[in-house]
């Protein structure tokens, strides 16, 4: 039976791992191929770097980071943060990525979605959503969650799966960094829209909010940061949890 | 030993060259006939679209030689569907070494309990034969992204299932083909992978 993931997401600046609460107030975690590989021996079943660097050594640095974790880490991963071409993309997967996730450049560009799917296959194609609920509307923001937009989250969901993409990493702002458990409606409902594989991202806070957001959420994958990088979730015990709860997860 | 894995522009060539560096073999990357004609072991890699990835196999004659090769043979992920007799993606052949064709999950029906495709993640082995799966356990899990399937038929050595059962691996005389990623599949993968250096 196919397991449920555990993802580890590692924000990358400037080749060091970071990480946002809400999205600002940046603290440092260490090396990110350390911590990946340290992750791939305690059970992770994936990793994503995130790089919210803004520099213009931005994409040498992400590209040469890009090897060395493909390297030493012999579980898959996804890299995103800033991708907004081709050229780009082919870079990062020629290096060893697995898959690469696009976000504002998708919105601003759906066209992206197509010429990468065409070109690299729609298995290595992430399409991440930030959303937030205004007054019961669930709405993409773009460039980190600053910047808001007109774009309906379900609608947009559809979009990206007609357009090629392989995965939806959806984020909820309202959720992320407040540990109190995924946007689960929200992700049912996305998975019942879509027949592409939801990652759940933000609002992981304790073991149980994962296994609601298998069973409510219906998510294939659930990806969490500060509750692995400060150490109050270790990753064996939580899959040992799951797999108690009944839910399939690779031990 | 010299270990080559065919560069014909289609695939994560760099993960499986790492994978072979962690278990101390220098793997050389080429396109050249004569090159993979002569080394010891071959893998053929290869991740994308299957009609132009085989147009690619096709332009540069290595569709002839493939079949032909008396050593060892790997085909990994796309790589090993190519080796079975078509592909409906595309709807290309393919170099015809497992008798079998490759064809897609059909989502949602009639695979059961909504299951999305692709299939993204890991999944059990089962049914294990040959000693590619040396000290490998039945059940153990390994790391698959795919939309299309080869069917279980004669040269069926693992077992997978996806809403219905399928080929984890095939293989035939000396061409083996796996249908998940060795090279991201942990310790189980690197398992099989030195599993395959011993052929």
């Amino acid at each position: 039976m196919l397991a449920k993931r555990i993802i580890p997401c590692l924000d990358i600046k400037d080749g060091r791992t970071v990480k946002g609460v809400n999205f600002v107030n940046l603290r440092d975690a260490g090396d990110p191929v350390e911590l990946g590989q340290f992750y791939a021996e305690q059970g992770a079943d994936e990793l994503v770097f995130l790089d919210i660097s803004a520099t213009e050594e931005k994409r040498r640095t992400l590209a040469e980071l890009v090897y060395h974790v493909a390297e030493k880490v012999d579980i898959p991963f996804t890299v995103g943060g800033g991708i907004s071409s081709v050229d780009d993309v082919g870079m990062l997967l020629k290096n060893g990525a697995d898959k690469v996730s696009i976000n504002s450049s998708a919105v601003k560009n759906p066209d992206l979605i197509n010429e990468l799917v065409a070109k690299f296959g729609s298995q290595c194609i992430v399409v991440a959503i930030d959303a937030k609920q205004i007054g019961g509307e669930w709405k993409v923001h773009l460039v980190g969650g600053k910047v808001p937009t007109d774009l309906d989250l379900f609608e947009w969901a559809k979009e990206v799966e007609k357009r090629g993409a392989g995965e939806i990493l959806f984020t909820s702002m309202n959720h992320d960094g407040t540990k109190n458990g995924f946007a689960n409606e929200a992700l049912a409902k996305l998975s019942d829209l879509v027949n592409i594989p939801i990652i759940a991202s933000g609002g992981a806070g304790n073991m149980k909010h994962f296994a609601d957001t298998f069973i409510d959420g219906k998510a294939d994958a659930a990806l969490a940061a500060s509750v692995f990088h400060f150490k109050e979730i270790a990753i064996k015990d939580l899959k040992k949890e799951l797999k108690q709860r009944g839910i399939p997860v690779r031990i | 030993m010299k270990l080559v894995i065919i560069d014909y522009g289609a695939g994560n060539i760099q993960s499986i060259q790492f994978a072979f560096q962690r278990l101390g073999v220098d793997a050389v990357l080429t396109h050249d006939k004569e090159e993979i004609m002569k080394a010891d072991k071959v893998i053929f890699p290869g991740v994308g679209e299957a009609s132009s990835a085989m147009q690619k196999l096709c332009e540069s004659g290595l569709d002839k030689i493939i079949p032909d090769l008396k050593q060892p043979v790997l085909g990994i992920c796309l790589g090993m569907q190519l080796m079975c007799n078509s592909s409906e993606e595309g709807d290309t052949k393919g170099l015809g070494i497992f008798d079998t064709e490759v064809v897609k999950f059909k989502s949602p029906q009639p695979l059961k309990g909504g299951l999305k495709v692709p299939q993204i993640g890991w999944n059990e082995i089962k049914n294990l034969k040959t000693d590619l799966f040396h000290g490998v356990s039945e059940n153990d899990y390994i790391y698959l992204v795919h939309s299309y399937y080869a069917p279980i038929c004669n040269e069926t050595i693992a077992v997978a299932n996806y809403g219905l059962d399928y080929s984890a691996a095939l293989a035939k005389d000396n061409f083996y083909g796996v249908q998940f990623h060795p090279e991201k599949s942990s310790k189980v993968g690197a398992r099989i992978l030195d599993n395959f250096l011993r052929m």
